[in-house]
């Protein structure tokens, strides 16, 4: 087992190397290195300084450690509008972030498996068909055309949820979590639901095809032939077998809820990673871009890796063949 | 009532599956009784019927099947119609099945003392640690050593034969009356089937429990069985003591059987085997369903043949069996 | 095109009937036979054509040119879908946005950039996606380790993820969004050629090609990749809606196609702060049209799918 998990730190690791080299190479010299240093306003005196600081001046591997070495430190910049350190204005922004993403996961869970899994043991039936159909819309339907449409509906014209923002927080263990309050609960159900669509209509297919599949295998009749009831051996017999591909998929699609958050944040002006980096985009605040692109890079390898062992935990067969090797 | 009432007692048997390409009648018609301590030999090819027959007993026919018609008497209750609740208390404990494929028949995500401990306590309010001690001595039991290890193992971890002795391991735990064995040691090799036959019969003997025991090798039925059932396309063609019938077997279709034994052939000569191929249970043929195959068909045999009992209790379904061969 | 009608003819001297309806049909025949069952896939090809069809003639068939400057009269803005302009002589079927364009002709010319930009940007990925997953899967060993390495690790991060990053890097314009949307998708096509054809390079003609030398292009071209054409073309189809969908999420943000040059998602970004004001046509009728061509592409290719993988597998 842990043979498994240094292995799988050792390619974590060389990824994030990789892209810290491409990130690095993407935005520091693609165009006037300068520009990205330091806003193209300052004064000259502010520019010609920046420019010995950082030694744009000297040969390219150079810069590269030299990045390196400030990013290690934490220092990945100060972002042009704010003038505070990137990374810091990030961090602070993400849990707000986190707390759209998980909200979205526990939906995409609570909402998918369920359904999914009544399609499958109801196949051929009406709402079996109507589940399924739904699930198509909810992939090919744009993102942020169905938060648009959700807000006109709901928001606009119905006025039952609030369409913008995120409500009153409250804090816990030194961070701010709004879903702890009705009114940020009726702020964060909008936003959480149209960035879980994409998840819930895969959660269902998966779930129904792994339905689909199980229910006709020796064991799921054994188990009946032994005189189970039909509760235990669907959800204990059953899931169990269709959670661990589930999980797998739910969990490296987690990075995809953060990285599709920009939409949902933009169009909710829910106030997240998200909503900054397309700000700081539109701002040409390259340094934010860079910070916002190591953290998500590192919480996408952070996010597989821990994916990767939760599968060898669930799945036996993966845990065992890997002691042997 | 009492000790002389068989076990399992099939009567008129009908297993029909509706599809879209007519109605598949896998079984039609199928009567036998089990009686206490038995062990019933349920032979036949592939699409006989025979594995359909097992199913129905258990109340396990998947759709687009279902029982058409009939009794199926467990001591004196009919199961046929019972609700599904009772159905489920007698069902791996009163009476309990043993598959095929040992490989697919335990699930393969969860560890073997989950699946031993659930089939004690769906059937009876003991502990877990009580139930834990039955798995434990039901392991024993069917000869896998080194219980307590085994218990926390996966399927996986576990060769073909022993995979399959836990499975009867399983169905021993609730101690039932009858056990329905569909093709238990087809997927095994010949040696572990032998131990395994052994064991069987030992323990059926021991506790007086009724076996039917399916399969499409007449080898096993000659070495386990004391009485034999014939299949063929849904019915029972021949059935008797097993001796009777595999010396002298009566109707052509068991006569073709055993005559297709290569140890029946002489050597050098080209093996027998019965002409044609089983017909699709969508498209029977009218009367005998046997008639197209059979060397000694006449036009009788545009009729259904009615069940004869002989006078050595054996019972078949021929216009114009080998009798001088018969008892 | 028959020979035996023809045979037949010239043997019979020519008073022979032909063979009463012939029953060879040529592949495309039956394919398209096949194709056609689905009703729903009918439905899908319809709208599909249709709004190919707009996309390409939108110059000539929308009502008004809604970027000509000179033509547009902010007097005439926020009119509500089917009333009369200020003027009084002519109908604005969809409505008008915040400056007086005409909503009708903004989701034609809309089309246009949207279908431009989705379609030639999938035909690039396309093209480069495959030359790298067939040479991949042609040569095999370290060159095939090396490229499926970089087309996982592209693959485990969101299309929208590396869009947006390359987007930010190089600023908005149609030219770059479309750069942008080829590196978003040339690895999902790399992957999937590479994978039809490494089970095609196993089989016999590859090896018969490979014995009578013939050059490593002409197999790869000529023998390898007609044959894993089929789950290319549907894989393609999808992956457009995909583009367009992409492109059109990217202007949404505000980080693709320029206001000059709008493309349906950018007009749904116009009329976005309208919404709250209960002026829903300037958002909902760009967003119904992007959502019928995406669907309408979708039906396509599922029906697309269903009919060319059992083929597959024959």
């Amino acid at each position: 087992m842990s043979v498994f998990i240094i292995r799988r730190l050792m390619q974590s690791l060389l990824v994030v190397v990789i892209m810290s080299f491409l990130v690095f190479m993407a935005i520091y010299q693609i165009g006037d290195p300068t520009d990205l240093l330091v806003s193209p306003d300052a004064p000259q005196e502010e520019i010609e300084r920046v420019k010995r600081d950082f030694g744009v001046d000297l040969p390219f591997h150079e810069q590269y450690f030299k990045f390196v070495g400030k990013a290690l430190q934490g220092d990945l910049g100060n972002s042009f509008v704010m003038n505070d350190p990137a990374l810091q204005l990030i961090l602070q922004k993400m849990p707000a972030t986190l707390e759209l993403a998980f909200s979205a996961l526990f939906l995409s869970i609570v909402l998918g498996i369920p359904l999914g899994v009544y399609a499958g043991l109801r196949h051929g039936t009406f709402s079996s068909k109507l589940i399924m159909s739904g699930s198509i819309l909810g992939f090919s339907l744009p993102t942020f055309w169905v938060g648009l449409m959700m807000i006109m509906i709901f928001a606009v014209y119905l006025g039952w949820l609030p369409s913008t923002g995120r409500g009153e927080t409250v804090e816990v263990l030194g961070i701010e979590v709004s879903f702890l309050t009705w009114d940020g609960l009726t702020h964060l159900f909008m936003p959480a639901l149209n960035l879980a669509l994409l998840k819930i209509s895969l959660v269902i297919r998966l779930a129904r095809a792994g339905v689909r599949e199980t229910i006709h295998m020796d064991y799921i009749k054994f188990a009946r032939a032994k005189g189970l009831a039909y509760r235990r051996v669907i959800l204990l017999h059953l899931m169990k077998n269709i959670m661990i591909p589930i999980v797998t998929v739910i969990g490296l699609e987690f990075g995809g809820l953060i990285a599709f958050s920009v939409i949902t944040e933009t169009i909710f002006a829910w106030p997240g990673m998200g909503k900054l980096i397309i700000e700081s985009i539109l701002l040409l605040d390259r340094p934010m871009v860079v910070a916002y692109l190591m953290i998500t890079v590192m919480m996408f390898i952070v996010i597989n890796l821990l994916v990767d062992i939760l599968y060898s935990i669930l799945d036996p067969r993966v845990r065992l063949q890997d002691v042997k090797s | 009532m009492s000790s002389d009432q068989p076990t399992l007692s099939v009567r008129n048997l009908q297993t029909y599956f509706y599809t879209k390409a007519g109605i598949a009648k896998a079984v039609d018609g199928v009567s036998f009784d089990v009686k206490r301590g038995e062990i019933m030999g349920l032979v036949g090819e592939s699409g006989s019927g025979k594995s359909v027959t097992g199913f129905s007993i258990i109340g396990l026919v998947d759709q687009p099947g279902e029982i058409a018609g009939g009794e199926v008497l467990y001591k004196g209750q009919n199961l046929v119609g019972m609700p599904e609740e009772q159905m489920q208390k007698l069902r791996g404990n009163r009476i309990a099945m043993i598959f095929q494929d040992p490989m697919m028949t335990l699930n393969p995500v969860l560890r073997i003392d989950t699946q031993m401990i659930e089939t004690v306590l769906a059937h009876e309010k003991v502990s877990k640690d009580e139930a834990r001690q039955r798995a434990r001595d039901a392991l024993g039991q069917v000869g896998i050593p080194a219980p307590d290890e085994r218990l926390r193992s996966y399927p996986h971890q576990f060769s073909g034969g022993m995979r399959q002795r836990v499975a009867i391991a399983i169905a021993l735990l609730n101690k039932p009356e009858l056990i329905i064995a569909d093709e238990p040691t087809t997927a095994l090799d010949v040696t572990i089937q032998g131990q395994i036959l052994y064991e069987t019969q030992k323990l059926c003997r021991e506790t007086g429990t009724a076996l039917m025991w399916i399969t499409h090798d007449l080898a096993v039925i000659a070495g386990l069985a004391d009485r034999v059932c014939v299949m063929y396309a849904g019915r029972i063609v021949e059935q008797g003591m097993v001796e009777d019938i595999l010396d002298s077997p009566a109707h052509p279709y068991t006569h073709g059987l055993i005559g297709s034994v290569p140890s029946h052939n002489k050597r050098g000569q080209r093996l027998f085997q019965i002409p044609g191929m089983t017909p699709s249970l969508l498209k029977l043929p009218v009367g005998c369903t046997f008639k197209n195959r059979c060397p000694r068909a006449t036009d009788a045999c545009n009729v259904e043949p009615e069940i004869q009992t002989l006078d050595s209790g054996r019972q078949l379904r021929c216009h114009n069996p080998h009798l001088e061969t018969a008892a | 095109m028959k020979p035996e009608a023809t045979a037949e003819a010239s043997a019979g001297g020519g008073i022979a009937p032909a063979p009463a309806a012939a029953k060879v049909q040529t592949p495309f025949q039956r394919f398209a036979a096949d194709f056609l069952e689905s009703r729903i896939a009918v439905v899908g090809l319809v709208i599909t054509t249709i709004v190919v069809f707009i996309a390409i003639f939108a110059p000539l068939i929308a009502p008004t040119d809604p970027f000509d400057l000179a033509k547009v009269d902010v007097m005439d803005n926020l009119i509500a879908p089917g009333d009369k302009n200020f003027a009084g002589d002519f109908t604005y079927v969809l409505g008008t946005d915040g400056s007086g364009r005409d909503m009708l002709s903004a989701i034609f010319y809309g089309l246009r950039t949207s279908i431009t930009v989705g379609v030639s940007s999938g035909l690039i990925a396309l093209a480069l996606g495959m030359s790298v997953g067939l040479a991949a899967a042609y040569f095999g060993g370290f060159v095939d380790t090396l490229i499926m390495r970089i087309v996982d690790i592209q693959l485990s991060f969101p299309a929208i993820l590396i869009a947006l990053v390359f987007m930010a890097v190089l600023g908005p314009g149609i030219d770059k969004t479309i750069m942008a949307l080829i590196v978003a998708q040339w690895a999902y096509y790399a992957r999937t050629v590479r994978g039809s054809a490494l089970v095609e390079r196993r089989k016999e003609y590859v090896e018969a090609a490979t014995c009578l030398a013939l050059s490593h292009r002409r197999i790869v071209f000529r023998h390898l990749l007609p044959n894993c054409l089929p789950p290319l073309i549907v894989v393609a189809t999808v992956q457009t809606a995909h583009a367009i969908s992409l492109e059109a999420t990217l202007s949404f943000l505000g980080l693709g196609v320029p206001q000059t040059e709008p493309s349906l998602g950018m007009l749904i970004r116009n009329g976005f702060d309208y919404m709250h004001s209960h002026k829903y046509w300037i958002t909902f009728f760009p967003g119904v049209a992007l959502l019928v061509t995406i669907v309408g592409i979708n039906l396509v290719g599922d029906q697309l799918r269903d009919i060319l993988n059992p083929r597959l597998q024959k």
